[in-house]
């Protein structure tokens, strides 16, 4: 008796790999490599579960020659599982899509003795093949990149759930500060904590751990410094130059924070609310409005003409242009509460 | 009308060229020609040119002049850019061009428009080929001053500099060369400190005059650090806007163009080999519109230091010629609301903004940075 068919539901998070299921043929699809790799693992551990002998056979989606796939998935001599796992379908050949297209046609409902992954990372290509996977009800495990702050805490705090730890909300932020900017890194490091310590993972042990590394982008650094917090601006921008993040570029990101400022000071003094006027969003000015406290206009003005100046010595008017980004951040801290 | 009417206002320069195509002995095998930008130093180098090879020809109608003055004869070449600086394999062709004897002329000449903008390591390429080239060949660099172009070049070159032709010699060419009215091109020879080309620009085309206008509207209507950064975003907007009209249409002819030259299918994937060629051309084409923007910057912030000049020469009570003759209200409104002192350090937060812009900084950040400085403050 064929066991009881379920059909799970199209677009399924990869974030919960419970409701992952084996299927004739599941799309595995989405930019955040993690993701992507756990799905795919969980999904070969489901196939050996069901059937210990499994035969799982990898297939190069780019390198695809015609004919291949039924090849792999015809019956085989002795009657084990085989399953196969594609991966680079967003660069498959059109071979590929032919038969992928065919195969999904004739694929019948029930899971069978031939279960197919298939790894499609980025962009649209194979649209069409795409598509009938969708329209042929068969599961797709979305694996988008994760890119707020919120949700790599939600993530790491995830992470540490799972594996039965208790862990404090100001750890996982301390954490996501430290290594978030790539998930796969982040994970590792959840793992590391993991297999490393006993007890309830505080912030002092994450400080251990990662205490010395801090994540600054230019973004970052502009905000601390036009929050007036000059020390901890510096300091950040230590991190970022150490990490290889280009003088120009944190010259850049400030003088944009500044424009912003500038502008929706502008409009303040008008009393206008015209906001679509300045080509700003409204969550840029409402964050402005908040940061523009402490600024008075001559700090603004001192403020522009520090950066200004800096572009200028990073671009070859002075000798060190990390010296020359140094300073105008701490100018622009100081330029703060400036009357 | 004799060929050197042409050069405006130079008659101690125009004795020394007419001499040395009359008399071999005063002719030199390379001129370094320097003037201020608008002087005329491209016209004199081509007017030379067509001298030399129509000796006779007072007035400049033969058709080896007139081939000359446009740049097309067999034996002249112009050498220009669009882009910021004189590319260093465009300079090594210029040598072995320069061994070659002129094909019909008496003379082969090579003209270098912007000396200015060749690096050092490219002048150097040329430092033999123009410290002896063959008896009939002879070089004719242009640049704003001698100090422009690298030591070694000028210590080979016969200096001629130019002076700023007078505004009313400026004035009468436009009359009489372009038909404008005699009022109007005496407020646009004054407007355009005397650059000739731009005098002509201003007379000819109204809405030149009017984004000058708008340009010189900017002193008065800064009121705060606020409106300073919305008038720079605007001013760069405008910029971009001009220099955009002025190279779109061309970037994409040139593209089809390069298309149809390599033989690409329309509509078709370009195939990988040819792709190099394309990028070649896209990003000398950025560059030019780069320039572009530059330049287009660049005549504002002049217009801006003409504005803070008049201002001061009302301040200070001279009785020396305004620049801005159409802005003479405004200008009396802001030397009254402002001292001398503000008044010179504005117009040095322009120069340094102009030294900035040169350097590549950010053209935004550095409008900004200026129109704050311009912003009234006590």
């Amino acid at each position: 008796m064929p066991p009881a068919r379920r059909r799970p539901a199209a677009g399924l998070s990869a974030l919960d790999l419970d409701q992952v299921i084996l299927a004739p043929l599941v799309l595995v699809r989405g930019g955040e490599g993690l993701l992507v790799d756990r799905a795919v693992s969980h999904l070969q551990a489901l196939a050996s579960e069901r059937d210990p002998n499994v035969e799982v056979t990898r297939l190069e989606a780019a390198a695809y020659e015609s004919g291949q796939l039924d090849m792999v998935a015809s019956p085989s001599l002795f009657g084990e599982n085989r399953h196969i796992v594609v991966s680079g379908v967003e660069s498959a050949t059109d071979a590929f899509i032919e038969d992928g297209l065919a195969y999904v046609a004739r694929l019948s409902p029930e899971l069978d003795d031939v279960t197919v992954v298939l790894r499609h990372e980025k962009g649209v290509r194979g649209k069409k093949l795409l598509d009938a996977i969708a329209a042929a009800g068969l599961p797709v495990v979305a694996c988008e990149p994760i890119k707020r702050d919120a949700d790599k805490v939600a993530f790491a705090a995830a992470e540490f759930r799972k594996a039965g730890r208790r862990v404090s909300g100001p750890a996982v932020q301390a954490l996501v500060e430290a290594v978030g900017s790539d998930l796969r890194e982040l994970g590792a490091a959840c793992t590391q904590l993991i297999a490393d310590t006993t007890s309830a993972i505080t912030p002092d042990v994450v400080q251990r751990y990662y205490g010395g590394r801090v994540e600054a982008t230019g973004f970052k650094v502009a905000d601390t410094a036009i929050e007036g917090r000059g020390g901890q601006a510096v300091t950040l921008l230590r991190h970022a130059l150490s990490t290889g993040v280009d003088p120009v570029l944190l010259v850049a990101a400030l003088a944009s924070k500044l424009r912003v400022l500038a502008k929706v000071a502008a409009m303040r003094g008008r009393g206008a609310s015209a906001p679509t006027d300045l080509g700003l969003a409204p969550w840029q000015i409402d964050r402005a409005r908040r940061e523009l406290d402490g600024w008075s206009p001559e700090g603004l003005a001192r403020a522009i003409t520090a950066v200004a100046t800096a572009d200028a010595e990073v671009k070859g008017a002075g000798r060190d242009a990390e010296f020359a980004v140094e300073r105008a951040v701490l100018r622009v801290a100081q330029a703060r509460g400036e009357r | 009308m004799s060929l050197w009417d042409a050069v405006v206002g130079q008659e101690d320069v125009v004795a020394v060229l007419a001499e040395a195509v009359r008399n071999r002995g005063a002719m030199t095998h390379a001129w370094l020609i320097t003037g201020p930008p608008g002087s005329g130093r491209s016209v004199a180098a081509r007017v030379f040119a067509a001298a030399l090879q129509a000796p006779d020809d007072v007035d400049g109608t033969s058709h080896d002049a007139q081939t000359a003055l446009a740049g097309t004869h067999a034996d002249v070449t112009v050498v220009r850019t669009e882009k910021s600086i004189i590319n260093i394999d465009e300079t090594r062709s210029l040598v072995s061009l320069a061994q070659r004897a002129p094909s019909q002329g008496r003379w082969r000449v090579i003209i270098v428009e912007d000396a200015d903008r060749m690096t050092e390591r490219t002048s150097n390429v040329l430092l033999k080929a123009i410290e002896e080239p063959p008896p009939r060949t002879v070089w004719l660099l242009c640049a704003p001053s001698p100090l422009d172009v690298a030591t070694t070049i000028r210590s080979r070159c016969r200096s001629l500099n130019l002076q700023v032709p007078p505004a009313r010699a400026v004035a009468d060419l436009l009359v009489r060369r372009d038909g404008v009215d005699p009022d109007l091109a005496l407020e646009c020879a004054l407007a355009a400190q005397s650059h000739i080309g731009m005098a002509k620009r201003l007379a000819t085309h109204p809405d030149v005059r009017a984004y000058r206008a708008r340009v010189l509207a900017i002193p008065g209507s800064i009121r705060g650090v606020g409106d300073a950064v919305l008038l720079a975003g605007d001013l760069v907007e405008t910029a971009t806007e001009q220099s955009k009209a002025a190279t779109t249409e061309r970037d994409a002819e040139e593209k089809v163009a390069l298309l149809r030259g390599m033989g690409a299918v329309e509509g078709a994937a370009l195939p990988p080999t040819l792709r190099a060629q394309l990028r070649q051309l896209e990003d000398d084409q950025k560059r030019r519109a780069r320039r572009a923007l530059i330049d287009v910057l660049d005549r504002a912030m002049i217009d801006l230091l003409s504005f803070y000049r008049d201002v001061l020469v009302v301040q200070l009570g001279s009785d020396v010629e305004l620049v801005n003759t159409a802005a003479a209200g405004s200008i009396r409104a802001m030397a009254a609301s402002s001292t001398p002192e503000q008044s010179v350090r504005r117009m040095h937060a322009i120069g340094e903004t102009r030294t900035r812009l040169d350097g590549n900084v950010a053209p935004l950040l550095a409008m900004e940075a200026m129109t704050v400085a311009l912003r009234p403050q006590g």
